[in-house]
């Protein structure tokens, strides 16, 4: 690959002690690749251009916001593009066969041989209605690795024994759904490397599961291809994780290559102003709170935090569900479990836990949508518990939520100016034409244009969407805003903006906010305190500063090394 | 797994009591005197009159008639056609011939959707599968009826590839024109969840996953996309063994086949009511059987139901 | 191992800065605005509409169309089966009457049985299937088992059976009833499985948590998104029932009065030597059935979003 910056490549990455040969022939080389679909009579491109290598063992990263075409070049080399894509200019060079001219026969003999596949989701990748013996099975059969049953059934043990699945021979009888996500994208990574293929593609292969799972996931499976010498094209939207994992990095942005080099080099000295706003936005334990434009009260310590009277408190919130356990019978499951704490007056409190911890459900009881079993809930000092319907509905002006899903929040068959006003409607403020000042009000704190507000929410992006919802939830000027995950689905640009957004909205009007989030690395930047919670238990909890310098119990101490890139120094503008 | 089964069957049983209650009150229970309902325009005499009266119960109070009615369901006693004939023993001469039709009409039906139907989904957008659709279409939207006289007059009498009427002979060979068009008639919508439960499956990421690992399309479609289609298909065969009842009525009457059918469909006819509702019930019961049997079949196949964790 | 060190970096694109760029598109979007911006581009939606109306102005106006009587005194059996007029373009019916009349005031028959029992099929089904899967738990359990009950009697038997029975007090709005209060169960039944997937949006735990009450957010919010294939099914049902009309009206069991499934009856045993008395009613039918059934598909491809990924 050419370097256009010569100044640059003076910093050369310092060399493996043994081998000092001549420069090896890349493994996969992508020379100006160009991909469209077929949308109606006309072609759309959605690459433009790529040009890419991987060399021999190396493991290269393409990093990239949705939309961006990292997925879509990692199709087009294993030739499994969706729908109607196809390449229409440009070569994939495989040990120097061009793909690209391949046949469909070629084709499936070169796929699980010599490029293997890791998808992104494990329960989707895999077939419901088939044991997972059957298809490890298939692909040891695929790829001629055994030619009797005996030999196929014993060679599928082995590749789910290297992928780590313990009691292997057992699992073989098991059906997709019996097993964790994790143990089903083990599975999957087995499937992808039982060939040893010379090239192994990793397309967000861990994006779906639990941040702790995820690490171990990825240490195994980066044993797994060094010990193979296999060459990895890991496809992520996180930095931290690409530069964690990867040798290079390769940036694009909407169908296009922005920059590409060492890893150590794009987080620490990255130069394209796209790749500096990536490296900007992405959360990391090293970066600091965001602090907003406008000048702050600062409550820096522990002690003064508490002292402040507690907008929303809650103390000993137990939750019960009963489950059907598969019979007649149903059990009751603890959801939450003695659960305590206090946001003061214009703070926020991350609730931070993986996936069935609960943080949810709280939200649910502190929002009024759930009842507690037990515990209570208090606002402005008030229990909630016994209040009666009228004073729940007074309550919701002043406490209201934002969610996670930007395309499920907002009635679609509304406007958007009518999906704003309609909490002045249900409460009775103003009349008519105030409702109407209000909502251009809103849109402008949001940063929207008015004419938004004449349109439909399916013409809006998703970090818009969340614009509108966070603007709607202002508009009874509640004091206090819950966000249920409200940044998890967004791009990280678009995550930032959105942040920054609600620091802005926090200091201007004075609002106490509930964050609930999975990701330990937003909380850093979003929040002032800390309550970890683990399968409906509180962990531990306090300041931000101290739960991230000074983790107490083992699982916030897990939790926070599981974050992708912590210890990597992260440069760029800020 | 048990757990499902038994569900299922605790849930037939309000079912099947809901369906032959609704039965009886329509004929017993709404505003009119049943028995001058129960023969129309004709006039017994007072001896037959009484006869029914007293076999029906009609003197006792709702339930009781209705609780007579049902142990004569669960004891198989169906009661008497206009002819005095036994309708078990009608049902037991008739039943072999609607059989044999009813096979040959559902095997023409599947054959021809379950191959129509995938080789559309595959070639999606092409002339062919438009051409399936729109045809589709066509047979959906002619009544059965009518499709009848059409072949009647068209492949009967124009053509003279078949014969018009069946009667007297009724082996396999001479059920071929009602079978057809019976066939072709359940054949359209089967096609359409056929073809649109196979694209479904074809999208799905497990295919794409399939692939990756280098299984050729020969291999991949069976396995990963038509097995997969089978579970909604069969859950619909239950709903199509509904409107292949009601069509064999219409079909064994119009092509005059000794059948189960071709029975009712007289009884309606000459507004032999007690016979239609025998025959009525005796279907619905089979119905709700039916149903119950394609449920635990769907169990079977969706290993989700089979093992739960 | 050797491995690439060169770092390369893009000329820079001005727009590439702006993040999460507006792009508002000149015409508004929303399911149904697309959905009609797509239905209006299709020749076939064009011809099935105008069919359908033309179809309801000779239902509801029949006499604009012929002024002969398609029954009684205007029947000459000398005229039996006799072939076409002037006055009389389609001939004459077994009886003598004229068949073109016979279709024209067929028509009246057919659609407002078909209207009447499709409205009361879809306002039951709708009612049942919304409430069930809206309020979930028993209610549910409870509605899902009495459409099952209603579902597993077919409507026409179910209406042979009642039209049987009721010989005296016949009229459209009981066979109506006959036919729409055995045919709400699959209307019911999709109802529920949208309901269901609406319920789960956000925007439902939106609204109430800004203060509605749940049976309000039912109302505003949950039905109109879940109205899309309800919609589509109640056009396709419109066709089934004027398909229900004849079937019964063959069968002897309908009106007694004009009736193409009563004229088709009629002409059967004349299907060798006059032919035509049997195919004009069916024609018109078939036509009539295929009109809305088009329409309703066309309609469920406009508005099914899984069923526009399969176009």
């Amino acid at each position: 690959m050419t370097s256009e910056n010569e100044n640059l490549t003076s910093r050369a990455r310092p060399r493996s002690s043994h081998k000092e040969s001549a420069v090896s022939q890349p493994l996969l080389q992508i020379r100006d690749l160009r991909v469209a679909f077929s949308v109606g009579k006309k072609d759309r491109e959605v690459l433009h251009g790529v040009d890419l290598d991987v060399f021999p063992g190396e493991t290269v990263a393409i990093v990239g916001e949705s939309g961006s075409g990292k997925s879509t070049t990692a199709a087009a080399v294993i030739d499994l593009l969706p729908g109607t894509g196809k390449v229409t200019s440009g070569s994939i060079l495989l040990d120097g066969v061009d793909l690209t001219a391949a046949n469909r026969r070629q084709m499936e003999s070169i796929r699980g041989r010599d490029i293997g596949y890791v998808p992104q989701d494990p329960m989707s990748n895999l077939n419901p209605v088939w044991s997972i013996g059957f298809q490890v099975e298939e692909a040891v059969r695929a790829n001629g690795l055994a030619s009797t049953r005996k030999q196929t059934r014993e060679r599928a043990i082995e590749v789910l024994k290297q992928a780590g699945l313990s009691d292997a021979e057992r699992r073989m009888h098991q059906f997709p759904h019996q097993f964790s996500g994790g143990m089903r994208q083990r599975a999957l990574i087995g499937i992808g490397l039982a060939a040893d293929p010379k090239l192994l593609i990793a397309d967000e292969p861990t994006s779906a599961l639990d941040v702790t799972v995820q690490r171990v996931i990825l240490d195994h499976l980066a044993s797994l291809t060094r010990e193979k010498g296999t060459s990895v094209l890991f496809i992520t939207h996180d930095l931290g994780l690409a530069a964690e994992r990867a040798d290079r990095i390769v940036v694009m942005n909407q169908g296009e290559i922005v920059e590409s080099g060492p890893s150590r080099i794009i987080l620490e000295s990255p130069q394209h102003p796209y790749t500096q706003r990536l490296v900007a936005a992405a959360p990391s334990i090293a970066s600091q709170r965001i602090q907003s434009v406008v000048e702050r009260r600062g409550l820096e310590h522990a002690d003064e935090v508490l002292d402040a009277e507690p907008v929303v408190e809650v103390r000993d919130l137990v939750k019960d569900y009963k489950i059907r356990s598969g019979g007649f019978r149903s059990e009751p499951f603890r959801a939450v479990d003695q659960v305590s704490f206090a946001i003061p007056r214009g703070k926020t409190l991350a609730l931070v836990g993986e996936s069935g911890s609960g943080k949810s459900t709280v939200a649910k009881m502190v929002l009024q949508l759930e009842k507690p079993t037990s515990g209570s809930v208090l606002v402005d000092g008030a229990d909630t518990s016994g209040m009666s319907r009228k004073e729940v509905f007074d309550l919701r002006s002043r406490m209201q939520p934002v969610f996670q899903d930007p395309y499920g929040s907002l009635d679609p068959l509304r406007s958007i100016g009518a999906l704003i006003a309609e909490p002045l409607r249900v409460h009775g403020v103003g009349d008519e034409k105030s409702r109407r000042e209000r909502v251009f009000e809103l849109l402008e704190q949001v940063s929207l244009p008015r004419e938004v507000a004449w349109r439909y929410p399916n013409e809006l992006s998703g970090g818009q969407r969340q614009r509108i919802a966070i603007a709607r939830a202002l508009a009874l000027k509640p004091s206090i805003v819950v966000l249920d995950e409200a940044v998890s689905a967004l791009d990280v640009l678009v995550q930032d903006q959105i942040l920054r957004l609600l620091a802005d909205l926090q200091s201007e009007l004075d609002l106490t906010y509930l964050f609930i989030t999975h990701d330990l690395a937003v909380v850093r930047v979003a929040a002032d305190m800390v309550c970890v919670m683990e399968q409906g238990r509180v962990v531990e909890q306090g300041t931000v500063d101290e739960i991230f310098t000074t983790p107490a119990q083992d699982y916030t101490k897990r939790l926070l090394a599981a974050i992708p890139g912590a210890d990597i120094p992260l440069g760029g503008a800020r | 797994m048990a757990y499902y089964i038994l569900r299922r069957i605790l849930q037939v049983i309000p079912v099947f009591i809901g369906a032959t209650l609704l039965i009886y009150y329509m004929v017993f229970g709404l505003p009119g005197d049943p028995v001058a309902a129960l023969f129309g325009d004709k006039q017994p005499s007072q001896a037959v009159i009484d006869a029914l009266r007293d076999q029906y119960k009609l003197n006792e109070p709702f339930i009781v008639q209705y609780a007579n009615y049902l142990s004569g369901v669960l004891r198989f006693d169906f009661g008497n056609t206009f002819s005095g004939q036994s309708v078990n023993d009608v049902m037991a001469r008739t039943v072999p011939v609607t059989m044999r039709l009813a096979i040959m009409s559902v095997a023409i039906a599947f054959v021809l959707a379950v191959v129509i139907g995938a080789l559309s989904a595959v070639w999606k957008g092409s002339i062919f599968d438009n051409g399936a659709l729109v045809t589709a279409l066509v047979f959906i939207a002619i009544p059965i009826f009518v499709l009848c006289f059409l072949a009647q007059y068209f492949l009967g009498v124009q053509l003279g590839w078949f014969r018009p009427t069946v009667g007297g002979r009724n082996d396999w060979g001479d059920l071929w024109l009602p079978a057809i068009v019976l066939g072709l008639s359940i054949y359209a919508s089967s096609m359409r969840l056929t073809r649109s439960s196979m694209i479904e499956s074809l999208g799905q990421d497990w295919v794409r996953t399939a692939y990756s690992k280098g299984l050729s399309r020969r291999r991949v479609i069976p396995v990963h996309v038509l097995r997969n289609s089978m579970i909604p298909m069969v859950t619909d065969t239950a709903t199509q063994f509904g409107v292949l009842m009601v069509g064999a009525t219409v079909t064994e009457g119009i092509f005059n086949v000794p059948g189960v059918g071709n029975t009712l469909f007289q009884a309606i006819i000459r507004h032999e009511t007690p016979t239609v509702v025998s025959f009525v019930t005796i279907f619905v019961v089979i119905y709700v059987l039916v149903n119950l049997v394609v449920d635990l079949l769907y169990g079977l196949l969706d290993p989700r139901i089979r093992y739960v964790k | 191992m050797s491995s690439n060190s060169s770092h390369y970096v893009a000329p820079v694109k001005a727009d590439e800065l702006v993040v999460d760029q507006l792009r508002l598109s000149e015409k508004k979007s929303n399911l149904w605005l697309d959905a009609w911006r797509d239905l209006r581009r299709r020749p076939m939606f064009w011809v099935s509409i105008v069919l359908c109306l033309f179809i309801i102005v000779i239902a509801v106006a029949p006499n604009l169309f012929t002024s002969v009587a398609p029954s009684g005194g205007a029947c000459q059996l000398s005229k039996s089966n006799g072939g076409p007029e002037p006055g009389h373009p389609l001939g004459f019916t077994l009886l003598g009457c004229d068949i073109w009349s016979r279709v024209v005031h067929g028509t009246s028959v057919s659609m407002s049985v078909g209207v009447l029992a499709t409205v009361i099929s879809t306002v039951i089904g709708l009612i049942m299937g919304a409430l069930a899967g809206f309020y979930g738990g028993f209610l549910d359990s409870l509605l899902s088992r009495v459409g099952d009950i209603f579902f597993t009697i077919p409507y026409i038997v179910a209406a042979v059976v009642v039209m049987s029975v009721l010989a005296e007090q016949k009229n459209e709005f009981v066979l109506a009833l006959a036919i729409g209060g055995f045919s709400w169960a699959s209307t019911a039944r999709i109802a529920r499985a949208e309901v269901l997937r609406v319920k789960q949006s956000d925007y439902v735990t939106a609204s109430i948590a800004i203060g509605l009450s749940r049976f309000r957010t039912l109302i505003t919010h949950v039905i109109p998104n879940s109205m899309a294939p309800v919609i589509v099914v109640t056009t396709l049902g419109l066709g089934t029932a004027i398909v229900a009309e004849s079937t019964l009206s063959f069968l002897g069991v309908g009106l007694g009065g004009v009736s193409w499934g009563a004229d088709i009856s009629q002409a059967q045993t004349s299907i060798r030597t006059a032919p035509l008395s049997l195919f004009w009613p069916s024609l018109a039918l078939t036509i009539s059935v295929l009109a809305f059934i088009t329409l309703g598909e066309l309609l469920r491809d406009a508005v099914d979003p899984k069923s526009r990924a399969q176009r």
